[in-house]
Protein backbone atom coordinates (compact mmCIF):
# COMPACT_ATOMS: atom_id res chain seq x y z
CA UNK A 1 0.00 0.00 0.00
CA UNK A 2 1.42 3.37 -0.98
CA UNK A 3 1.42 6.34 1.36
CA UNK A 4 0.32 8.97 -1.16
CA UNK A 5 -1.50 8.39 -4.38
CA UNK A 6 -3.04 10.45 -7.18
CA UNK A 7 -5.44 8.77 -9.60
CA UNK A 8 -6.49 10.39 -12.87
CA UNK A 9 -6.23 13.87 -11.44
CA UNK A 10 -7.32 16.86 -13.51
CA UNK A 11 -7.23 20.27 -11.93
CA UNK A 12 -8.50 23.60 -13.24
CA UNK A 13 -8.07 27.16 -12.05
CA UNK A 14 -11.04 28.78 -13.78
CA UNK A 15 -10.62 27.84 -17.45
CA UNK A 16 -6.91 27.08 -17.11
CA UNK A 17 -6.04 23.41 -16.72
CA UNK A 18 -3.05 23.22 -14.39
CA UNK A 19 -2.86 19.40 -14.04
CA UNK A 20 -3.69 16.92 -16.79
CA UNK A 21 -4.65 13.37 -16.04
CA UNK A 22 -2.01 12.61 -13.46
CA UNK A 23 -1.58 9.27 -11.72
CA UNK A 24 1.31 8.63 -9.38
CA UNK A 25 2.10 6.65 -6.23
CA UNK A 26 4.57 7.49 -3.47
CA UNK A 27 5.78 4.94 -0.96
CA UNK A 28 6.23 5.32 2.76
CA UNK A 29 9.57 6.66 4.02
CA UNK A 30 10.78 7.77 0.63
CA UNK A 31 11.75 11.15 -0.75
CA UNK A 32 10.10 12.07 -4.02
CA UNK A 33 11.38 15.02 -6.02
CA UNK A 34 9.04 16.98 -8.30
CA UNK A 35 10.92 18.72 -11.10
CA UNK A 36 10.01 20.63 -14.24
CA UNK A 37 10.05 24.09 -15.76
CA UNK A 38 8.34 27.01 -14.04
CA UNK A 39 4.54 26.94 -14.24
CA UNK A 40 4.30 23.22 -15.06
CA UNK A 41 2.16 22.49 -12.00
CA UNK A 42 4.61 21.17 -9.38
CA UNK A 43 3.38 23.36 -6.56
CA UNK A 44 -0.23 22.78 -7.52
CA UNK A 45 0.34 19.03 -7.48
CA UNK A 46 2.13 19.20 -4.14
CA UNK A 47 -0.64 21.26 -2.56
CA UNK A 48 -3.23 18.67 -3.53
CA UNK A 49 -2.07 16.48 -0.69
CA UNK A 50 -2.83 18.96 2.10
CA UNK A 51 -5.70 20.59 0.23
CA UNK A 52 -4.04 23.99 0.19
CA UNK A 53 -5.40 24.59 -3.32
CA UNK A 54 -8.83 24.80 -1.68
CA UNK A 55 -7.98 28.35 -0.66
CA UNK A 56 -8.48 29.40 -4.30
CA UNK A 57 -12.19 29.44 -4.90
CA UNK A 58 -11.98 28.97 -8.68
CA UNK A 59 -10.28 25.58 -8.29
CA UNK A 60 -12.01 22.52 -9.79
CA UNK A 61 -10.75 19.00 -9.36
CA UNK A 62 -11.56 15.57 -10.74
CA UNK A 63 -9.95 12.26 -9.91
CA UNK A 64 -8.91 10.83 -6.57
CA UNK A 65 -6.21 11.73 -4.06
CA UNK A 66 -5.43 9.13 -1.44
CA UNK A 67 -3.44 9.56 1.75
CA UNK A 68 -3.04 6.29 3.68
CA UNK A 69 -5.53 4.84 1.21
CA UNK A 70 -8.24 7.31 2.20
CA UNK A 71 -9.81 9.72 -0.24
CA UNK A 72 -9.01 13.10 1.25
CA UNK A 73 -11.41 15.00 -0.99
CA UNK A 74 -14.55 13.10 -0.09
CA UNK A 75 -17.31 15.11 1.49
CA UNK A 76 -16.81 13.75 5.00
CA UNK A 77 -13.04 14.36 5.00
CA UNK A 78 -11.67 16.48 7.86
CA UNK A 79 -9.35 19.02 6.25
CA UNK A 80 -7.85 20.31 9.51
CA UNK A 81 -7.00 16.77 10.61
CA UNK A 82 -5.47 16.09 7.20
CA UNK A 83 -3.20 19.13 7.51
CA UNK A 84 -1.96 17.91 10.87
CA UNK A 85 -0.99 14.65 9.26
CA UNK A 86 0.48 16.24 6.14
CA UNK A 87 2.85 19.06 7.09
CA UNK A 88 4.15 21.71 4.72
CA UNK A 89 7.26 23.83 4.36
CA UNK A 90 7.09 26.82 2.03
CA UNK A 91 9.54 28.35 -0.40
CA UNK A 92 10.10 31.45 1.70
CA UNK A 93 10.54 30.96 5.43
CA UNK A 94 7.30 32.20 7.00
CA UNK A 95 7.64 32.08 10.78
CA UNK A 96 4.98 33.83 12.84
CA UNK A 97 6.16 37.08 14.39
CA UNK A 98 6.25 35.34 17.76
CA UNK A 99 9.03 33.82 19.81
CA UNK A 100 10.93 30.75 18.64
CA UNK A 101 9.16 28.70 21.27
CA UNK A 102 5.69 29.93 20.36
CA UNK A 103 6.31 29.25 16.69
CA UNK A 104 6.99 25.59 17.31
CA UNK A 105 4.24 25.34 19.94
CA UNK A 106 1.63 26.88 17.62
CA UNK A 107 0.49 23.61 16.10
CA UNK A 108 0.18 22.00 19.52
CA UNK A 109 -1.77 24.89 20.96
CA UNK A 110 -4.30 24.93 18.15
CA UNK A 111 -4.76 21.21 18.79
CA UNK A 112 -5.79 22.02 22.32
CA UNK A 113 -2.64 20.68 24.00
CA UNK A 114 -2.40 22.31 27.43
CA UNK A 115 0.19 20.18 29.20
CA UNK A 116 3.21 22.47 29.61
CA UNK A 117 5.75 19.71 30.04
CA UNK A 118 4.54 17.93 26.97
CA UNK A 119 4.65 21.13 24.92
CA UNK A 120 8.20 21.85 26.07
CA UNK A 121 9.25 18.32 25.26
CA UNK A 122 7.76 18.47 21.77
CA UNK A 123 9.32 21.88 21.09
CA UNK A 124 12.75 20.66 22.15
CA UNK A 125 12.44 17.44 20.19
CA UNK A 126 11.23 19.21 17.04
CA UNK A 127 14.01 21.78 17.19
CA UNK A 128 16.51 18.93 17.56
CA UNK A 129 15.03 17.08 14.61
CA UNK A 130 15.28 20.22 12.51
CA UNK A 131 18.95 20.65 13.63
CA UNK A 132 18.15 24.04 15.05
CA UNK A 133 18.37 23.18 18.73
CA UNK A 134 22.05 24.00 19.19
CA UNK A 135 21.58 27.40 17.54
CA UNK A 136 18.68 28.51 19.72
CA UNK A 137 18.70 26.51 22.95
CA UNK A 138 20.12 29.43 24.97
CA UNK A 139 17.06 31.57 24.46
CA UNK A 140 13.87 30.17 23.03
CA UNK A 141 12.04 33.40 23.81
CA UNK A 142 13.89 35.36 21.15
CA UNK A 143 11.70 36.68 18.33
CA UNK A 144 11.79 34.21 15.46
CA UNK A 145 12.30 37.03 12.98
CA UNK A 146 15.73 37.71 14.47
CA UNK A 147 17.00 34.38 13.16
CA UNK A 148 18.89 34.16 9.89
CA UNK A 149 16.98 33.09 6.79
CA UNK A 150 18.36 29.56 6.92
CA UNK A 151 17.57 29.25 10.61
CA UNK A 152 14.06 30.54 9.98
CA UNK A 153 13.52 27.83 7.40
CA UNK A 154 14.68 25.17 9.86
CA UNK A 155 12.33 26.72 12.40
CA UNK A 156 9.50 26.28 9.91
CA UNK A 157 10.49 22.65 9.54
CA UNK A 158 10.50 22.25 13.33
CA UNK A 159 7.10 23.92 13.46
CA UNK A 160 5.75 21.43 10.95
CA UNK A 161 7.29 18.47 12.79
CA UNK A 162 5.89 19.48 16.18
CA UNK A 163 2.41 18.18 15.41
CA UNK A 164 3.90 14.80 14.45
CA UNK A 165 2.85 14.56 10.83
CA UNK A 166 3.70 11.50 8.79
CA UNK A 167 4.12 13.36 5.50
CA UNK A 168 6.19 16.46 4.80
CA UNK A 169 5.53 18.53 1.69
CA UNK A 170 8.33 20.94 0.79
CA UNK A 171 7.93 23.53 -1.95
CA UNK A 172 11.41 24.66 -3.01
CA UNK A 173 12.54 24.75 0.62
CA UNK A 174 16.07 25.90 -0.17
CA UNK A 175 15.62 28.23 -3.12
CA UNK A 176 15.64 31.36 -0.92
CA UNK A 177 18.68 30.23 1.08
CA UNK A 178 22.45 30.52 0.84
CA UNK A 179 24.36 27.37 -0.24
CA UNK A 180 25.48 26.43 3.29
CA UNK A 181 21.96 26.66 4.74
CA UNK A 182 20.64 24.81 1.72
CA UNK A 183 22.97 21.88 2.24
CA UNK A 184 22.06 21.74 5.95
CA UNK A 185 18.45 21.34 4.92
CA UNK A 186 19.32 18.74 2.31
CA UNK A 187 21.06 16.66 4.98
CA UNK A 188 18.01 17.14 7.14
CA UNK A 189 15.70 15.82 4.44
CA UNK A 190 17.93 12.79 4.15
CA UNK A 191 17.68 12.10 7.89
CA UNK A 192 13.98 12.81 8.15
CA UNK A 193 12.95 10.23 5.61
CA UNK A 194 13.54 7.50 8.19
CA UNK A 195 10.37 8.68 9.90
CA UNK A 196 8.51 10.66 7.28
CA UNK A 197 7.34 10.45 3.73
CA UNK A 198 8.71 13.50 1.96
CA UNK A 199 7.77 15.21 -1.28
CA UNK A 200 10.04 18.02 -2.36
CA UNK A 201 9.67 20.44 -5.27
CA UNK A 202 13.00 21.69 -6.56
CA UNK A 203 14.56 23.54 -9.45
CA UNK A 204 17.98 22.33 -8.44
CA UNK A 205 18.86 19.15 -10.35
CA UNK A 206 21.82 18.30 -8.12
CA UNK A 207 19.54 18.60 -5.12
CA UNK A 208 16.93 16.31 -6.64
CA UNK A 209 19.65 13.79 -7.50
CA UNK A 210 21.16 13.98 -4.01
CA UNK A 211 18.11 13.76 -1.77
CA UNK A 212 15.40 11.87 -3.61
CA UNK A 213 14.64 8.20 -4.18
CA UNK A 214 12.24 8.83 -7.01
CA UNK A 215 11.74 11.79 -9.30
CA UNK A 216 8.69 12.99 -11.21
CA UNK A 217 9.18 15.22 -14.21
CA UNK A 218 6.27 17.54 -15.02
CA UNK A 219 5.81 19.48 -18.21
CA UNK A 220 2.88 21.83 -18.98
CA UNK A 221 0.63 20.18 -16.42
CA UNK A 222 1.44 16.65 -17.52
CA UNK A 223 3.48 14.02 -15.77
CA UNK A 224 6.04 13.12 -18.40
CA UNK A 225 8.03 10.58 -16.48
CA UNK A 226 8.21 9.13 -13.00
CA UNK A 227 10.89 6.70 -11.99
CA UNK A 228 13.80 6.03 -9.70
CA UNK A 229 15.93 9.14 -9.44
CA UNK A 230 18.99 7.28 -10.72
CA UNK A 231 17.18 6.30 -13.88
CA UNK A 232 15.67 9.75 -14.46
CA UNK A 233 19.12 11.29 -14.27
CA UNK A 234 21.06 8.67 -16.21
CA UNK A 235 18.86 7.17 -18.90
CA UNK A 236 15.31 8.51 -18.87
CA UNK A 237 12.79 7.13 -21.34
CA UNK A 238 11.72 10.49 -22.75
CA UNK A 239 13.87 12.88 -24.74
CA UNK A 240 12.19 15.80 -22.99
CA UNK A 241 13.24 14.53 -19.56
CA UNK A 242 16.75 14.02 -20.84
CA UNK A 243 16.89 17.58 -22.15
CA UNK A 244 15.55 19.03 -18.92
CA UNK A 245 17.80 17.21 -16.47
CA UNK A 246 20.86 17.92 -18.55
CA UNK A 247 19.94 21.60 -18.63
CA UNK A 248 19.26 21.88 -22.34
CA UNK A 249 15.99 23.73 -21.67
CA UNK A 250 13.98 24.90 -18.75
CA UNK B 1 16.26 71.28 -17.83
CA UNK B 2 18.56 68.67 -16.36
CA UNK B 3 17.09 65.72 -14.52
CA UNK B 4 18.76 66.74 -11.29
CA UNK B 5 17.44 70.31 -11.44
CA UNK B 6 13.96 69.03 -12.26
CA UNK B 7 14.06 66.75 -9.25
CA UNK B 8 15.23 69.56 -6.99
CA UNK B 9 12.44 71.84 -8.21
CA UNK B 10 9.78 69.16 -7.71
CA UNK B 11 11.01 68.25 -4.25
CA UNK B 12 11.02 71.87 -3.18
CA UNK B 13 7.49 72.25 -4.52
CA UNK B 14 6.27 69.20 -2.60
CA UNK B 15 8.00 70.35 0.52
CA UNK B 16 6.40 73.79 0.28
CA UNK B 17 2.98 72.31 -0.32
CA UNK B 18 3.14 69.97 2.65
CA UNK B 19 4.50 72.82 4.73
CA UNK B 20 1.49 74.84 3.69
CA UNK B 21 -0.93 72.12 4.82
CA UNK B 22 0.82 71.94 8.17
CA UNK B 23 0.64 75.73 8.46
CA UNK B 24 -3.09 75.77 7.78
CA UNK B 25 -3.66 73.10 10.41
CA UNK B 26 -1.56 74.92 12.94
CA UNK B 27 -3.25 78.25 12.29
CA UNK B 28 -6.69 76.71 12.84
CA UNK B 29 -5.67 75.11 16.11
CA UNK B 30 -3.64 78.19 17.05
CA UNK B 31 -6.52 80.53 16.38
CA UNK B 32 -8.94 78.48 18.44
CA UNK B 33 -6.42 78.08 21.23
CA UNK B 34 -5.73 81.81 21.18
CA UNK B 35 -9.40 82.70 21.46
CA UNK B 36 -10.40 79.84 23.74
CA UNK B 37 -7.51 79.46 26.16
CA UNK B 38 -8.61 82.44 28.25
CA UNK B 39 -11.95 80.85 29.19
CA UNK B 40 -10.54 77.35 29.67
CA UNK B 41 -10.34 77.58 33.45
CA UNK B 42 -11.18 74.80 35.89
CA UNK B 43 -14.63 76.26 36.60
CA UNK B 44 -15.36 76.28 32.88
CA UNK B 45 -14.62 72.59 32.66
CA UNK B 46 -16.27 71.46 35.87
CA UNK B 47 -19.06 74.02 36.19
CA UNK B 48 -22.69 74.05 35.07
CA UNK B 49 -23.93 76.58 32.54
CA UNK B 50 -25.45 79.63 34.21
CA UNK B 51 -27.38 82.74 33.38
CA UNK B 52 -28.88 81.57 30.09
CA UNK B 53 -25.60 79.83 29.19
CA UNK B 54 -23.75 83.14 29.02
CA UNK B 55 -21.73 82.26 32.09
CA UNK B 56 -20.57 79.22 34.00
CA UNK B 57 -19.14 76.04 32.52
CA UNK B 58 -19.84 73.24 30.10
CA UNK B 59 -19.46 70.19 32.35
CA UNK B 60 -22.78 68.57 31.34
CA UNK B 61 -21.80 68.76 27.68
CA UNK B 62 -18.44 67.13 28.38
CA UNK B 63 -20.10 64.32 30.29
CA UNK B 64 -22.71 63.97 27.56
CA UNK B 65 -20.13 63.67 24.81
CA UNK B 66 -18.07 61.15 26.81
CA UNK B 67 -21.26 59.11 27.39
CA UNK B 68 -22.05 59.13 23.68
CA UNK B 69 -18.50 58.20 22.70
CA UNK B 70 -18.43 55.31 25.13
CA UNK B 71 -21.93 54.14 24.32
CA UNK B 72 -21.55 54.22 20.56
CA UNK B 73 -18.18 52.48 20.56
CA UNK B 74 -19.33 49.79 23.00
CA UNK B 75 -21.93 48.98 20.37
CA UNK B 76 -19.98 49.68 17.19
CA UNK B 77 -16.62 48.13 18.03
CA UNK B 78 -17.66 44.52 18.68
CA UNK B 79 -20.19 44.53 15.85
CA UNK B 80 -17.78 46.21 13.43
CA UNK B 81 -14.86 43.98 14.41
CA UNK B 82 -16.84 40.78 13.94
CA UNK B 83 -18.34 41.98 10.66
CA UNK B 84 -14.92 42.98 9.38
CA UNK B 85 -13.51 39.59 10.34
CA UNK B 86 -16.42 37.88 8.65
CA UNK B 87 -16.08 39.80 5.41
CA UNK B 88 -12.31 39.39 5.30
CA UNK B 89 -11.84 35.79 6.46
CA UNK B 90 -15.09 33.87 6.31
CA UNK B 91 -17.35 35.20 3.56
CA UNK B 92 -16.92 33.23 0.34
CA UNK B 93 -15.44 35.43 -2.38
CA UNK B 94 -18.63 35.91 -4.39
CA UNK B 95 -21.13 38.56 -5.48
CA UNK B 96 -22.74 38.78 -2.06
CA UNK B 97 -19.40 39.67 -0.51
CA UNK B 98 -18.74 42.36 -3.09
CA UNK B 99 -22.26 43.68 -2.57
CA UNK B 100 -21.64 43.92 1.18
CA UNK B 101 -18.36 45.75 0.52
CA UNK B 102 -20.01 48.24 -1.83
CA UNK B 103 -22.83 48.85 0.64
CA UNK B 104 -20.37 49.36 3.48
CA UNK B 105 -18.47 51.89 1.39
CA UNK B 106 -21.55 53.85 0.44
CA UNK B 107 -22.71 53.81 4.03
CA UNK B 108 -19.36 55.32 5.02
CA UNK B 109 -19.95 58.14 2.55
CA UNK B 110 -23.55 58.92 3.52
CA UNK B 111 -24.12 62.42 4.95
CA UNK B 112 -24.49 62.20 8.70
CA UNK B 113 -27.81 64.05 8.82
CA UNK B 114 -29.36 61.02 7.08
CA UNK B 115 -28.25 58.87 9.99
CA UNK B 116 -29.79 61.42 12.32
CA UNK B 117 -33.16 61.18 10.58
CA UNK B 118 -32.96 57.40 10.47
CA UNK B 119 -32.03 57.23 14.15
CA UNK B 120 -34.92 59.46 15.05
CA UNK B 121 -37.39 57.38 13.06
CA UNK B 122 -36.15 54.02 14.32
CA UNK B 123 -34.73 54.44 17.81
CA UNK B 124 -36.52 57.52 19.11
CA UNK B 125 -39.97 56.89 17.68
CA UNK B 126 -40.40 53.32 16.46
CA UNK B 127 -38.55 51.60 19.30
CA UNK B 128 -39.69 54.24 21.76
CA UNK B 129 -36.30 55.07 23.31
CA UNK B 130 -37.17 58.75 23.12
CA UNK B 131 -34.45 61.40 22.95
CA UNK B 132 -31.85 59.50 24.94
CA UNK B 133 -28.23 58.43 25.28
CA UNK B 134 -29.31 55.02 24.02
CA UNK B 135 -30.90 56.38 20.85
CA UNK B 136 -27.97 58.76 20.25
CA UNK B 137 -25.34 56.09 20.83
CA UNK B 138 -27.08 53.65 18.52
CA UNK B 139 -27.30 56.30 15.81
CA UNK B 140 -23.64 57.23 16.18
CA UNK B 141 -22.74 53.54 16.24
CA UNK B 142 -24.38 52.99 12.87
CA UNK B 143 -22.56 56.04 11.58
CA UNK B 144 -19.10 54.71 12.44
CA UNK B 145 -19.81 51.03 11.85
CA UNK B 146 -18.71 51.13 8.20
CA UNK B 147 -15.44 52.80 9.18
CA UNK B 148 -14.67 50.09 11.73
CA UNK B 149 -15.69 47.29 9.36
CA UNK B 150 -13.50 48.67 6.58
CA UNK B 151 -10.49 49.22 8.79
CA UNK B 152 -10.78 45.74 10.30
CA UNK B 153 -11.10 44.18 6.88
CA UNK B 154 -8.20 46.14 5.45
CA UNK B 155 -5.95 45.48 8.44
CA UNK B 156 -6.55 41.74 8.13
CA UNK B 157 -5.98 41.81 4.39
CA UNK B 158 -2.73 43.65 4.94
CA UNK B 159 -1.27 40.77 6.97
CA UNK B 160 1.29 38.85 4.90
CA UNK B 161 -0.61 35.99 3.20
CA UNK B 162 2.25 33.64 4.05
CA UNK B 163 1.25 33.88 7.71
CA UNK B 164 -2.29 32.80 6.89
CA UNK B 165 -0.98 29.89 4.82
CA UNK B 166 1.42 28.81 7.55
CA UNK B 167 -1.42 28.67 10.02
CA UNK B 168 -3.79 26.75 7.75
CA UNK B 169 -1.02 24.34 6.78
CA UNK B 170 -0.65 23.39 10.46
CA UNK B 171 -4.29 22.39 10.61
CA UNK B 172 -5.63 25.55 12.23
CA UNK B 173 -9.30 26.31 11.65
CA UNK B 174 -10.31 29.64 10.22
CA UNK B 175 -11.22 31.02 13.59
CA UNK B 176 -7.95 29.83 15.16
CA UNK B 177 -6.06 31.44 12.31
CA UNK B 178 -7.88 34.73 12.81
CA UNK B 179 -7.60 34.67 16.54
CA UNK B 180 -4.04 33.42 17.00
CA UNK B 181 -2.16 34.46 13.90
CA UNK B 182 -3.91 37.36 12.18
CA UNK B 183 -5.61 39.48 14.85
CA UNK B 184 -2.46 40.10 16.92
CA UNK B 185 -0.78 41.40 13.78
CA UNK B 186 -3.74 43.42 12.60
CA UNK B 187 -4.64 44.87 15.98
CA UNK B 188 -2.49 48.03 15.81
CA UNK B 189 -4.13 48.97 12.50
CA UNK B 190 -7.59 48.09 13.75
CA UNK B 191 -6.97 50.39 16.70
CA UNK B 192 -6.14 53.25 14.37
CA UNK B 193 -9.49 52.74 12.70
CA UNK B 194 -11.10 52.81 16.10
CA UNK B 195 -9.43 56.13 16.83
CA UNK B 196 -10.82 57.68 13.66
CA UNK B 197 -14.27 56.57 14.78
CA UNK B 198 -13.70 57.94 18.25
CA UNK B 199 -12.78 61.36 16.91
CA UNK B 200 -15.66 61.28 14.47
CA UNK B 201 -18.19 60.40 17.18
CA UNK B 202 -16.96 63.16 19.45
CA UNK B 203 -17.47 65.82 16.79
CA UNK B 204 -20.67 64.78 14.98
CA UNK B 205 -23.63 67.09 15.44
CA UNK B 206 -26.26 66.04 12.92
CA UNK B 207 -26.84 62.48 14.17
CA UNK B 208 -27.40 63.59 17.76
CA UNK B 209 -29.54 66.59 16.91
CA UNK B 210 -32.81 64.63 16.79
CA UNK B 211 -31.84 61.67 18.93
CA UNK B 212 -30.25 62.84 22.17
CA UNK B 213 -28.84 66.33 22.32
CA UNK B 214 -30.40 68.72 24.80
CA UNK B 215 -30.35 72.49 24.26
CA UNK B 216 -29.96 73.17 27.94
CA UNK B 217 -29.90 70.52 30.65
CA UNK B 218 -27.70 71.45 33.60
CA UNK B 219 -27.64 68.08 35.34
CA UNK B 220 -26.00 64.67 35.01
CA UNK B 221 -27.74 61.78 33.23
CA UNK B 222 -28.90 59.01 35.54
CA UNK B 223 -29.72 56.34 32.96
CA UNK B 224 -29.28 55.56 29.26
CA UNK B 225 -32.82 56.83 28.69
CA UNK B 226 -31.82 60.37 29.69
CA UNK B 227 -31.08 63.20 27.32
CA UNK B 228 -27.69 64.89 27.57
CA UNK B 229 -25.98 68.00 26.31
CA UNK B 230 -23.07 67.37 23.95
CA UNK B 231 -20.03 69.43 23.03
CA UNK B 232 -20.53 69.85 19.28
CA UNK B 233 -24.20 70.76 19.66
CA UNK B 234 -23.41 73.06 22.54
CA UNK B 235 -20.82 74.74 20.37
CA UNK B 236 -23.45 75.28 17.71
CA UNK B 237 -25.90 76.65 20.27
CA UNK B 238 -23.37 79.02 21.80
CA UNK B 239 -22.26 80.46 18.50
CA UNK B 240 -25.59 80.79 16.68
CA UNK B 241 -28.77 80.26 18.62
CA UNK B 242 -27.94 80.92 22.23
CA UNK B 243 -29.47 83.68 24.26
CA UNK B 244 -26.65 86.04 23.38
CA UNK B 245 -24.20 84.73 20.76
CA UNK B 246 -21.97 87.80 20.98
CA UNK B 247 -21.53 87.41 24.73
CA UNK B 248 -20.82 83.68 24.48
CA UNK B 249 -18.35 83.89 21.60
CA UNK B 250 -15.34 83.22 23.79
CA UNK B 251 -17.13 80.34 25.52
CA UNK B 252 -17.73 78.86 22.08
CA UNK B 253 -14.01 78.98 21.39
CA UNK B 254 -13.32 77.39 24.75
CA UNK B 255 -15.72 74.57 23.90
CA UNK B 256 -14.12 74.10 20.51
CA UNK B 257 -10.69 73.98 22.08
CA UNK B 258 -11.80 71.34 24.54
CA UNK B 259 -13.24 69.24 21.73
CA UNK B 260 -9.92 69.45 19.92
CA UNK B 261 -8.08 68.49 23.08
CA UNK B 262 -10.30 65.43 23.57
CA UNK B 263 -9.60 64.28 20.01
CA UNK B 264 -5.91 64.96 20.49
CA UNK B 265 -5.88 63.00 23.71
CA UNK B 266 -7.31 59.91 22.01
CA UNK B 267 -4.85 60.31 19.16
CA UNK B 268 -1.91 60.30 21.51
CA UNK B 269 -3.39 57.44 23.50
CA UNK B 270 -3.78 55.34 20.38
CA UNK B 271 -0.24 56.01 19.22
CA UNK B 272 1.03 54.88 22.62
CA UNK B 273 -1.14 51.77 22.75
CA UNK B 274 -0.21 50.97 19.17
CA UNK B 275 3.47 51.19 19.93
CA UNK B 276 3.12 49.02 23.00
CA UNK B 277 1.09 46.46 21.10
CA UNK B 278 3.46 46.11 18.16
CA UNK B 279 6.32 45.58 20.56
CA UNK B 280 4.37 42.89 22.36
CA UNK B 281 3.28 41.23 19.13
CA UNK B 282 6.84 40.95 17.88
CA UNK B 283 8.06 39.18 20.95
CA UNK B 284 5.27 37.00 22.26
N1 LIG C 1 -4.72 30.47 -8.04
C1 LIG C 1 -4.46 30.28 -9.35
N2 LIG C 1 -5.33 30.76 -10.26
C2 LIG C 1 -5.10 30.59 -11.58
N3 LIG C 1 -4.04 29.95 -12.09
C3 LIG C 1 -3.13 29.46 -11.22
C4 LIG C 1 -3.30 29.58 -9.80
N4 LIG C 1 -2.24 29.00 -9.20
C5 LIG C 1 -1.47 28.51 -10.19
N5 LIG C 1 -1.99 28.78 -11.41
C6 LIG C 1 -1.45 28.37 -12.72
O1 LIG C 1 -1.27 26.99 -12.71
C7 LIG C 1 -0.07 26.62 -13.35
C8 LIG C 1 0.79 25.81 -12.41
O2 LIG C 1 1.25 26.62 -11.36
P1 LIG C 1 2.26 26.09 -10.24
O3 LIG C 1 2.39 27.14 -9.25
O4 LIG C 1 1.79 24.76 -9.78
O5 LIG C 1 3.60 25.93 -11.09
P2 LIG C 1 5.05 25.47 -10.57
O6 LIG C 1 5.42 24.30 -11.39
O7 LIG C 1 5.06 25.33 -9.10
O8 LIG C 1 5.92 26.71 -11.01
P3 LIG C 1 7.20 27.34 -10.25
O9 LIG C 1 8.32 26.43 -10.53
O10 LIG C 1 7.37 28.66 -10.92
O11 LIG C 1 6.86 27.44 -8.80
C9 LIG C 1 0.59 27.91 -13.80
O12 LIG C 1 0.31 28.10 -15.17
C10 LIG C 1 -0.08 28.97 -12.97
O13 LIG C 1 -0.16 30.18 -13.68
MG1 LIG D 1 5.94 26.43 -7.47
Amino acid sequence: MSKLEARDVNLFFGAHQALKNISLQMEKHTVTALIGPSGCGKSTFLRLFNRMNDLHNDMRLSGTILVDNKNIYQRSADVDALRKKVGMVFQKPNPFPKSIFENVAYGLRINGVRNKNYIEERVTRSLQQASLWDDVKDNLNRPALQLSYGQQQRLCIARALAVEPSVLLMDEPTSALDPASASTIEELIYELKIKYTIVVVTHNMQQAARVSDRTAFFYLGELVEYDETKIIFTHPTHQRTQNYVTGRFG
Amino acid sequence: MSKKLMQAVMFTLFRLLSLMVVCILFSIVGFIAYRGLAVLRPQFITGLPENGMTEGGIFPAIVGTLCLMTGSLLIAFPVGLLSGIYVSEFAPDNRLKRFIQIMTNSLAGTPSIIFGLFGMALFVNQLGFGDSILAGSLTLAILVLPVIIRSTEESLNAVNPAIRQASYALGATRWQTVYRALLPLALPDILSGLLVSFSRVSGETAPILFTVAAYYLPRMPSSVYDQVMALPYHLYVLSTSGTDPEATRSMAYGTALLLILIVLFFNVLTVLVRRLLSKYVNIK
